[in-house]
């Protein structure tokens, strides 16, 4: 499977601005002998992230920023087929969320394939998405003619249950469209929220045998400095290439999923884990654990 | 246009620290030939080579050089200068050393085989080489310390109850390039690392003839195979198929020359089968 990770730079609120720019990077990579199976773009790509009450004025359902996409990619690429995934937000009739789409553009048409809506929504510290959004409230693995995959938007991949759970549901790659504003600045040359980021896709890529696909949003939004840094990440662990903090680039990668099995045969976490985990979940200890305040009561 | 970044394979490394590996490499021998065996003495044959000149090197970092005993055994058609190389390890380290020529001894045994071919009177060497190892040990209250090489070994290329015969063995998973890069880190002298190897069984023998391929390239499949690629997927990464599928016949065809000896299970209370302990129980 031929990967492209866009690690896309939007102005402001400019969707149209955004779709012409995207058009240039799209018209880039067919102009490219070959053709691209997967291209992966970071979370709210076409509007940038920190919206507030603009949300509301740039959601789109999914329908629609699905045939505008999908349309900007036929046009741009001689109609050859692709799959695509970004980041939007997404006005489901009147409830708005931090989605986003795998969607399969045919020479004519296009399919939807699967919306994932964040679940996780920061709001601390400088986030505020659950006083806009709503938030999600499943993780699917869905299928894809590449295999099956999961998509985790931004914080969905700072709580480890996440990829847990989509391995556990079938998933052999994570994407993973992500705005994360840079901050930290102790790390040895490294922004410490990029070392963090660098350090868990690491672990979960190892710990399950998956590939990571990780897009992040590029470019400063009113001071706060989005870190692109989107990476590829194989089932053992390995960065294969990794984007710069700075500015938009684009991935290419090849993919091939037999490294999944391999990874999987060496180190079967992934197995040991879906044996033990029923009994983890079913113990009488966790729900009145989970019940209580758990985060600040004391258990007697 | 977008500047475009292009990802690595999936290619294992064959990279490593030498520091780390030469820490923990003596680290391990302290703990086997102190700690758990009370023998804190090593006894190494050095051919000239660079696996045996790593280990004298690491057993020197680790015990001091008075308590390794270097043994050269010199065969009377062994080049020169693997005497020589074998000095020079010596000078550098300070170490004990012993010459031990092995002609009179290989020969006594060889004249009643007159039609012995090159491979056999070269296991007659390597066997005989064995045995003096594990002599000189007991002279000098010592363990023989193993030189062999993960390389050599997943390719059978060495003497069975020989090569692979002491009971300590700190190389053995080290890839042939990965000794080379040890060797190049503990400071062991150019001339025995640049030199093309050689078990010096036969005139003018080199290790990448006798195999039909270059350490670096069989290193790089071997390191492939052994997570599982096929060899397709390993000859995608630069290699011919043929070069792949000789080294795969070599691995398969020496898998019991990894193992002890195949013994016969008769009861349910068979050694190594039923009645398990471990090595340093």
């Amino acid at each position: 499977m031929k990967l492209a990770i866009l690690q896309f730079k939007p102005r402001k609120g400019d969707v149209d601005a955004n779709l012409a720019v995207l058009g240039e990077a799209f018209a880039q990579l067919a102009a490219e002998g070959e053709s691209y199976d997967l291209i992966v773009l970071p979370e709210a790509a076409l509007t940038g992230y920190f919206l507030e009450g603009a949300v509301y004025e740039l959601a789109q359902d999914a329908e629609t920023f699905a045939a505008r996409v999908a349309k900007l990619w036929r046009e741009r690429s001689a109609k050859r087929p692709v799959d695509l995934v970004a980041g939007f937000y997404e006005n489901a009739s009147g409830t708005y969320y931090n989605s986003a789409m795998y969607l399969r553009v045919l020479p004519e048409g296009h399919e939807i394939v699967h919306v994932h809506r964040k679940l996780f929504l920061a709001t601390y510290g400088v986030f505020d998405e659950e006083r806009f959004l709503s938030r999600g409230r499943r993780l699917q693995a869905f299928d894809t003619r590449f295999g099956r995959m999961a998509i985790l938007i931004c914080e969905d991949a700072w709580h480890a249950i996440m990829p847990t759970i989509a391995a556990i549901k079938g998933a052999r790659a994570l994407i993973i469209p992500s705005a994360s504003p840079g901050r930290g600045l102790a790390g040895n040359g490294e922004l410490e929220s990029v070392r963090y980021w660098r350090e868990i896709l690491h672990a979960y890529a190892v710990e399950h045998g998956v590939y990571i696909f990780y897009a992040g949003l590029a470019g400063f939004e009113g001071g706060k400095g989005m870190t692109g840094s989107s990476r590829v990440v194989d089932p053992r662990g390995q960065t294969l290439a990794e984007g710069p903090e700075i500015g938009a680039c684009i991935i290419r990668a090849e993919i091939d999923f037999r490294e999944v099995d391999l990874a999987r045969a060496s180190l079967p976490l992934l197995g040991d884990l879906a044996s033990v985990l029923p009994d983890l979940l079913l113990d009488d200890e966790l729900l009145p654990a989970l019940k209580r305040d758990a985060l600040g009561v004391r258990s007697t | 246009m977008i500047p475009v970044i292009d990802a690595a394979a999936s290619l294992p490394s064959l990279e490593i620290d030498p520091g780390l590996a030469a820490r923990w490499l003596e680290a391990f021998l302290r703990d086997e030939l102190v700690s758990r065996r009370g023998t804190p003495n090593a006894v190494v044959g050095l051919s000239g080579g660079v696996d045996s000149a790593v280990t004298a090197f690491l057993c020197a970092r680790a015990l001091g050089p008075k308590r390794v005993w270097a043994i050269r055994m010199p065969y009377r058609t062994s080049s020169p200068a693997s005497l020589s190389d074998a000095q020079r390890v010596v000078d550098a380290l300070g170490c004990n050393v012993a010459t031990i020529d092995i002609s009179e001894t290989v020969d006594g045994y060889l004249r009643q085989e007159p039609n012995a071919d090159a491979r056999r009177r070269g296991n007659v060497m390597a066997r005989t080489r064995m045995l003096v190892l594990f002599d000189q040990s007991v002279k000098f209250d010592a363990l023989p310390i193993g030189t062999g090489n993960k390389t050599e070994r997943l390719l059978g290329y060495f003497t069975w109850h020989a090569d692979d015969s002491p009971p300590l063995n700190p190389l053995g998973d080290l890839f042939k390039t990965q000794v080379w890069a040890l060797a190049r880190y503990l400071g062991v002298p150019m001339e025995i690392v640049d030199k093309a190897p050689s078990a010096d069984l036969e005139a003018d023998q080199t290790d990448e003839a006798d195999l039909g391929i270059s350490y670096a390239k069989a290193d790089a499949i071997l390191a492939s195979m052994l997570l599982g690629y096929d060899d397709e997927q390993i000859a995608a990464r630069g290699f011919a198929l043929s070069e792949v599928s000789l080294v795969r016949k070599r691995v398969d065809g020496t898998h019991w020359k990894r193992h002890l000896p195949t013994t016969a299970m008769l009861s349910n209370t068979a050694i190594n089968e039923f009645y398990l302990r471990p090595v340093d129980y």
